[in-house]
């Protein structure tokens, strides 16, 4: 073990460390999907390249979107706008626990202080049709990330397993660096000429889009475009697979999944207004599935899903 | 002999599951060990959240050589025969020995299977154990099709003896088993070689590693009591807690704090619910104020500042828990305060099921039958309906919308806190109640009343609706249902008609029947007749009869009531149905209880079977007698009455009913018993009256002497007519007394 680094000073500071300690560990340092997700798995990073049995190493940072945990920016740790930070490996190396262990020294959790704990957490997804076995990670009793091993990700069995780990960058970097009121946070460095906080940067636009997500978005839209994503996703799975136009065989996998995120997203908005019932809620959760199993299955003809060849010798 | 030590690393499993885990690789092992023809002296389990340990102890070096000989075909027989011997014993020609047998050679083949070495057995095990391992939950990890709790990471596998330790050569999926492994994730250094099991537990705790979760259970418990003493304190016991936490950590560091003097003010469960499902803590309780002042936690670590940083740290997260905790709180008081309407409006929205509507619908069904029930368990109808009305608004709580567990406890404390009367406050805590065989009954009348609504409510809408338990699937949880009301009413003595209850639970469900029999659509005959499980044409008879009925448009009207008591004979109909299913789970009740199913079914035969208090008070006096020898021959005494009085009905057919006279009576024997059974009526008589089982049975225990001399003295089936006649009609006498206390034709033996 080396001795821990000085301590962070600022939230992107802690970002920055994720993003070189994962390069370091060969990861493909990736952005953020350019689309609304509810977490980092929606990325197609993770949910289509998890599948297959072609090696993918990646890490990234996914704005994520939670509609219905806006709280007007006043909540101390509620936000419906946050950060993860996102990595998946496949194969899962046998030392991810080692490395992932490492990533918490790197922003500066010093293991001879602190006590770190993996807790029975088993992951499911019902919108993705996915599920997986791990822990969440304790530090002095807060959850600082979520560790899964995927099983089954758009109904697909998972061969080889991947692993993923997902931080709540605020909560963790709120912990390392001593703040109370994430809106309190240091954003950029305390020193610099012009400091940040979390709150000049996001305060209003929590105000803004809590008053979105609650009473401003036109549900009768939202319905709509519900409707439009879902056929549209399914349209566009329809095509036949080889392209009169290249004379390739070109399956759109990635657009039919944009569809998907978006009627993810869309259902997460209808969900925030309060117009979806307990009953029509599954309902619900079961179209996007059946979007996501769609797409998965798509993707798993397309040549990065695919099933490398197996070596003479295996 | 040998020893075996055998340790599974993995990354970390799941505390519950460590128990049943320990268990299994025990069972599994030994077991493998003993099949093949080993034998251990002794065997023991342990875990710790990376590792799953075994120690045998005892082990034979080798199984024991087996000779097994068998006989085959004569030496004249087909070549086909012979064939197939060879390949059942998979011996060559030359190989089988031939023998006389009687006039014929016969082959014969001798199978010798030496004694194998236990490291062999051992390796074949283990590799069988781990592969089929029945963990709840297993996963895959990185390119391998291993399953496990989580990735394995090591085998250690050491058969030691008097000349040394070796490794049982074995690999599972890549993973070849040696004789090191490694101590803390944190505090130990790298891994280490072991020599044996007494080796491995010393080096293991000297890599700070306790192995025994009894040990740790141990070191938690008295290190928190410690703590809290010097305190002034003192832990609230939390065994299940304790056995988790043991499961969480290596090396458990008990570390106390406080709680904030902010929240010092929350209800008791709230604070120790909070604490313990978010962090796994222990409550600590001051005696000086009988408050949750403080807390406990189990690091897995020990640290430079001596804990100091962790305890600040769960400190924060719990100040963030029960900050939340208190914003529900102070929401609810004031929703509370207000009447609960808040509330009560929000239930219309959530349903209940399908196919039963809102909880609203429910909860106004429950406060109906409330007060049905009520004048039976002496209780006031108006406050049983008003607490049933109350009961469940606490659901849509924001307490109990983040801590499940804790319905029923809050309405209780919202309840008091609106200053609603005490017993409407209980009947809220209570009325789930009793939630299992072991679980407090409650005994005020309100929430007797209200807990026996609930149930009653829950039974008959799933059954009206035809969800009834099939084998191990019960989803709506009915058996708990039943055996809850079950319990309510023979625990309270409650004296009562199950099945008018029952009826009175169906009422509100009768206004869809109704509407279903006055609809003009004659197309939801069938759909009706098939939800009451009567023919269609049952139920177009009904709908004719109704439909003459004045009374109908006025509410419920006891042609309803009636038409749902009524006996359509084996035509099923849910009340009847379900009081059948009530039978059953009594049945099951009793069994535990030590009273046997055919003494049950003695009694459930009798009339008024559906007053359950009455039932098991019959059914515990009959066993009672039948456990003393005078009961035990008066039952046989009663057989073999009863088998001659049938034997003779059927063939004179006529029934021998009355008329016994004792001037026909020829012997003293004969007279005697008459005299025993007009004793027997007189004292039984008013005993029956009074309930008295007990009496009333000891009454009959009396007729055994006389019964059996009459039977050495007598015979029944005398030549005249007159006297056969006679004593024909005194046995019925015996069948008649026996059977207006149970019946005991039911009975076994």
């Amino acid at each position: 073990m080396v001795d821990a680094p000085k301590a962070p000073r600022s939230f992107q500071e802690i970002i920055l460390r994720l993003q070189n300690y994962w390069a370091a560990q060969g990861c493909a340092v990736l952005q953020p999907y350019d689309m609304e997700v509810g977490a980092g798995t929606f990325h197609p990073a993770t949910t289509l390249r998890s599948l297959g049995s072609k090696p993918w190493a990646a890490a990234y940072v996914q704005p994520s979107r939670r509609p219905t945990d806006g709280r007007y920016g006043e909540n101390p740790n509620r936000l419906q706008h946050y950060y993860q930070y996102q990595v998946i490996i496949k194969p899962s190396p046998s030392n991810l626990q080692d490395l992932y262990l490492g990533s918490l020294q790197a922003i500066g959790i010093d293991m001879g202080l602190h006590d770190i704990r993996f807790v029975e957490d088993d992951w499911e997804s019902p919108t993705l049709g996915a599920w997986g076995l791990g822990w969440e990670v304790w530090c002095d009793g807060m959850e600082v990330s979520q560790f899964t091993y995927f099983q089954q990700v758009g109904g697909h069995d998972c061969r080889p397993v991947s692993g993923e780990l997902t931080y709540g960058l605020e909560r963790l970097a709120m912990y390392v660096l001593g703040v109370d009121h994430v809106m309190d946070m240091p954003f950029n460095d305390p020193a610099a000429p012009i400091p940040l906080t979390y709150g000049d940067i996001f305060r209003q636009t929590e105000e803004e889009y809590s008053r979105h997500n609650f009473d401003g978005a036109d549900t009768a839209q939202l319905l709509r475009h519900f409707e439009d994503a879902e056929a549209e996703c399914q349209r566009l799975l329809g095509f036949a697979p080889l392209d009169p136009k290249t004379g390739k065989t070109i399956i759109m996998a990635h657009p039919a999944y944009d569809q998907t995120i978006k009627a993810s997203h869309l259902f997460n908005l209808l969900d925030a207004r309060g117009v979806i019932s307990v009953t029509e809620r599954q309902a619900y959760i079961g179209r996007v599935r059946a979007l996501a199993k769609k797409c998965a299955d798509a993707f798993r003809q397309t040549e990065a899903g695919q099933d490398a060849p197996a070596e003479a010798n295996a | 002999m040998a020893d075996l030590l055998i340790e599974l690393f993995s990354e970390e499993i799941p505390a519950r599951m460590q128990a049943k885990a320990r268990e299994d690789l025990k069972s599994l092992i030994t077991n493998g060990l003993v099949e093949a023809g080993l034998t251990y002296a002794s065997a023991g389990a342990f875990s710790t959240p990376r590792r799953l340990v075994l120690s045998v102890e005892g082990l034979t070096a080798e199984s024991k050589p087996v000779r097994e000989e068998r006989k085959g075909p004569r030496t004249d027989a087909p070549a086909a025969a012979l064939e197939g011997f060879l390949r059942s014993t998979g011996l060559s020609k030359d190989q089988l020995e031939v023998r006389d047998d009687k006039k014929a050679q016969v082959y014969f083949a001798v199978i010798e299977k030496p004694g194998r070495a236990a490291a062999t057995i051992i390796a074949e095990v283990l590799e069988a154990t781990i592969r089929n391992f029945p963990w709840p939950k297993s996963m895959r990890w990185g390119n391998g099709s291993l399953r496990w709790v989580r990735p394995l990471q090591s085998i250690l596998c050491l058969l030691s003896d008097e000349a040394g330790a070796h490794v049982v050569p074995l690999s599972v999926d890549g993973i070849a088993a040696g004789n090191t492994t490694e101590g803390h994730r944190f505090l130990g250094a790298g891994r280490f070689s072991v020599q044996g099991f007494d080796d491995y537990v010393v080096k293991l705790k000297r890599a700070s590693v306790v192995l025994d979760s009894a040990e740790r259970e141990a070191a938690i418990w008295q290190g928190a009591q410690n703590l809290a003493f010097a305190a002034g304190m003192e832990v609230v016991p939390d065994n299940g807690l304790l056995a988790e936490v043991a499961g969480l950590v290596e090396w458990p560091v008990p570390l106390m704090g406080r709680i904030g003097e902010a929240f010092l003010g929350l209800p008791p469960e709230v604070l120790q619910t909070s604490m313990k499902e978010h962090q796994k803590f222990f409550s600590v309780k001051n005696p000086k104020t009988g408050r949750i002042e403080g807390f406990v936690t189990v690091a897995n670590t020990e640290t430079a500042d001596h804990g100091e940083t962790i305890l600040k740290g769960n400190q924060k997260v719990l100040s963030a828990r029960l900050s939340d905790a208190k914003f529900f709180w102070e929401n609810d008081l004031r929703v509370a305060k207000a009447g609960m309407e808040e509330w009560l409006d929000g239930l219309k929205s959530v349903t209940f099921h399908n196919k039963l509507g809102s909880q609203a619908d429910r909860i106004a069904r429950i406060a109906a039958l409330a007060r049905e029930i009520a004048p039976l368990v002496g209780a006031d109808a108006d406050l049983a309906e008003q607490a049933a009305k109350l009961a469940k608004a606490d659901l849509r709580s924001a307490m109990v919308g983040e801590f499940p567990e804790l319905q029923g406890l809050m309405g209780m404390y919202y309840a008091r806190e609106a200053g609603l009367p005490e017993a409407v406050a209980l009947a809220a805590r209570d009325h789930y109640s009793p939630l299992g065989p072991t679980d407090t009954v409650p005994t005020e009348p309100v929430s007797v009343a209200v807990a026996l609504a609930d149930k009653i409510d829950t039974l008959t809408g799933f059954w009206w609706h035809n969800e009834k338990p099939t084998g191990s699937k019960d989803p709506f949880a009915l058996r708990r249902a039943a055996l809850g009301a079950m319990r309510l009413i023979i625990d309270n003595s409650v004296r009562c008609s199950l099945l008018e209850i029952i009826l009175e639970g169906y009422e509100p469900l009768d206004l869809k029947l109704r509407w279903e029999i006055e609809s003009e659509e004659r197309t939801a005959d069938k759909e009706a007749a098939e939800r009451l499980g009567v023919p269609e044409s049952v139920f177009q008879e009904w709908r004719s009869k109704l439909a003459a009925d004045k009374r109908l448009k006025s509410g419920p009207s006891d042609f309803e009531k009636r038409l749902f008591s009524m006996d359509f004979s084996n035509v099923p109909h849910p009340g009847s149905n379900l009081l059948a299913f009530f039978h059953d789970r009594l049945k099951v009740f009793l069994k535990d209880q030590g009273i046997r199913h055919d003494i049950i079914d003695a009694c459930l035969a009798m009339p008024g079977n559906d007053d359950l208090t009455l039932l098991v008070k019959r059914a515990e006096a009959l066993a009672a007698f039948l456990k003393t020898e005078d009961g035990t021959n008066l039952l046989q005494g009663f057989k073999r009455a009863n088998n001659i009085l049938s034997q003779a009905e059927a063939k004179d057919g006529v029934e021998y009913s009355y008329g016994a006279d004792p001037k026909f009576a020829e012997t003293d024997a004969e007279r005697a018993l008459f005299t025993a059974l007009d004793a027997a009526e007189a004292a039984i008589q008013p005993a029956m009256k009074a309930e008295d089982f007990a009496a009333a049975m000891a009454a009959m225990a009396q007729l055994r002497a006389p019964t059996d001399a009459f039977f050495n003295a007598v015979q029944v089936n005398a030549e005249n007519p007159i006297i056969r006649r006679n004593r024909l009609n005194l046995l019925h006498r015996i069948r008649a007394i026996c059977s207006g206390v149970a019946d005991l034709t039911k009975v076994d033996g």
